[in-house]
């Protein structure tokens, strides 16, 4: 392992990041503030929803936002790197196991994942004040659970970008995140799926349930949740599959 | 410490459309809009090549489009896994000791491969990063490379409104930027004006004086014949002939080469054709196609006559004569009845 070279390739991507700093500030945050603004603001002091809802509603955009930037730092870079303008070889060609150019990907997701994660909660809370009750009983398992969440979307960014071709970019919206931001459980916990049971069962396939029902779990433990041990044994196996298929992946592309 | 390139037995078999790294020859595969099964067809883009390049050489790979010129390129770059057979950079097996190898080379793809994202001077800088450099060292080099390849006044600017030329240039430039012992250039000069592949010549051959090693695919005759010290010809994955351009080019019968085209050739008219003075071969090409004839001679121009006289006397209309002086190319069309540019 290469630190040198390791460390400029995250320096490379820091640069590219500190260059698109306002459509990425945009891109992360404008489309959950205005859900929170829509759903936690106005729907709330207008008497269509309870005022509960603001906290229910805090973990499940956070969820949102985390998954949303990590997959999206790590796999629209890659798509284009790969199959458009091929950028990314001359970082292939840089003296280190290319497995570890795909894992400073990864890292490099999670840390935005991380920042996109952490800024929505004041902001929302900004927002919806008052009335938001976060009651975080044990700040080491909000961090891991954060951590596992962040490092998922990386790593379903790194699976995701190196299998989707350019031309299908629009169709891994609408056939994956979308489907798996409606039926993550982020505007309403697991529970209140209980009417539809079949449905219930099924979407306990998308690791976005598990971060929603994680960080409700850790930042807003009134509400209904699945059990933590439940959520952190479906974090860490997402986490060690998206990671493994991702990589697996990642050499396919790069290596032909 | 210096280092050569060596292949034994290079194969490369495909089983899905060669991506990033080998180039556009396989217009068979990357044509869009084929099926699945039709994917699964095996192309043999290298069979059985074996190559010795000493260190300080520079080597041309010559050959048409799909030759297998940027397969070799690729395997000799960690970029493509061989089927069968070893690579070696140095002492290294390239895909054995892949992060040595690549502390060894410097690569300028065929396509353009610059990181839209960065200013020039930013691509030569994170470039030198990636292998370790110091950041003072850096910038002298980056500097050094900028003013050398005439791109020091865009140095700050984003390379997405380069011209293709300059970013050619940049590539060149990018890939000398951490002093690699072996420098690969895949079709360097295509899309190059003129001027910028005589000062691209000058740079290689400057290079090549420190005592790097270089290796370059071209499918252009000129270039290769004016750079290289040594030129493999490979076709269909095979190298078919060997050697400097000059021994190369006196190993054509004769080396003149009159591409003939008549209306109804017979036997005896080849026969005749044969014995007149300073012929050397007389082949014929593909009968389907049309009737051509290729006559290898030590003389050009003043058989024309001799060969229209005789085929005026056995009754049969001479259509078209093509005389080509001792090339590249015709020592191409002789190995394999092809014409590069085909």
């Amino acid at each position: 392992m290469n630190w040198k070279t390791f460390l400029a390739l995250l320096a490379r991507d820091g640069r590219v990041a500190r260059r698109n700093f306002v459509p990425l500030l945009l891109q992360t945050f404008l489309q959950p503030m205005m859900f929170v603004f829509i759903f936690g603001r106005v729907m709330v002091s207008s008497g269509y929803m309870p005022a509960a809802y603001k906290s229910l509603l805090l973990p499940g955009i956070m969820a949102i936002s985390m998954v949303f930037t990590g997959v999206w730092a790590v796999a629209m870079p890659l798509i284009s790197e790969f199959q458009f303008t091929h950028e990314i070889e001359d970082r292939l060609l840089a003296p280190i196991n290319i497995s570890w150019l795909a894992m400073e990907k990864v890292l490099f997701g999670t840390v935005q994942s991380l920042i996109a994660g952490l800024a929505v909660i004041p902001a929302a809370w900004v927002l919806l004040r008052p009335g938001v009750e976060l009651n975080m009983r044990s700040p080491l398992s909000f961090a891991s659970v954060t951590l596992l969440v962040a490092l998922f979307s990386a790593c379903g960014g790194l699976a995701l970008g190196c299998s989707i071709s350019q031309t299908h970019i629009g169709l891994m919206f609408s056939m994956v995140l979308t489907p798996m931001i409606f039926f993550g459980c982020a505007y309403y916990p697991w529970s209140a799926l209980g009417n539809f049971p079949i449905l219930q069962r099924v979407v306990l396939v998308n690791p976005l349930v598990y971060a929603s029902e994680g960080l409700r779990g850790t930042l807003v433990p009134q509400f209904p949740h699945l059990s933590m041990v439940a959520v952190f044994v479906a974090l860490i196996f997402f986490d060690t599959l998206l990671l493994g298929v991702g990589l697996r992946q990642f050499h396919r592309k790069a290596v032909s | 410490m210096l280092a050569g390139i060596r292949t034994r037995d290079l194969r490369k078999v495909y089983t899905s459309p060669p991506p990033l790294a080998s180039g556009a020859g396989f217009g068979i595969l990357s044509a869009r809009g084929k099926g699945n099964k039709q994917r699964k067809s095996e192309i043999v883009a290298l069979d059985g090549l074996s190559l010795e390049i000493s260190p300080g050489e520079i080597f041309g790979l010559l050959g048409p489009n799909g030759a297998g010129k940027s397969t070799t390129v690729g395997i000799l770059t960690t970029r493509v896994r061989p089927t069968n057979g070893q690579a070696w950079i140095g002492e290294h097996d390239v895909w054995a000791e892949q992060v040595a190898v690549k502390q060894l080379i410097g690569v300028v793809a065929q396509r353009p491969n610059l990181d839209f994202a960065l200013t020039a001077r930013e691509i030569l800088l994170f470039h030198g990063a990636y292998f370790g450099i110091d950041s003072r060292k850096r910038g002298q080099r980056a500097d050094a490379l900028l003013d050398r390849f005439k791109l020091h006044d865009r140095a700050d600017q984003m390379v997405r409104g380069f011209s293709g030329g300059m970013m050619q240039r940049l590539a060149i430039a990018r890939a000398m930027m951490h002093d690699p012992q072996v420098l690969f250039l895949d079709e360097p000069s295509a899309g190059l004006d003129p001027q910028t592949r005589l000062l691209l010549w000058e740079i290689i051959r400057e290079y090549n004086q420190s005592g790097k090693t270089i290796l370059l695919t071209t499918h252009n005759m000129e270039e290769a014949d004016a750079l290289c010290q040594r030129l493999a010809i490979i076709d269909h994955g095979r190298n078919i002939a060997l050697g400097s351009p000059s021994e190369l080019k006196a190993s054509v019968p004769g080396g003149f080469l009159l591409r003939l085209r008549f209306g109804q050739y017979s036997p005896e008219l080849l026969q005749s054709l044969q014995t007149l003075t300073g012929v050397r071969e007389v082949r014929t090409n593909d009968p389907s196609s049309d009737n051509g004839v290729d006559v290898y001679a030590d003389r050009g121009g003043s058989l024309v006559s001799e060969i229209a006289n005789l085929a005026s006397g056995a009754s049969v209309e001479l259509f078209d004569v093509h005389i080509s002086e001792p090339s590249l190319e015709n020592l191409f069309l002789h190995h394999t009845g092809r014409s590069l540019r085909e």
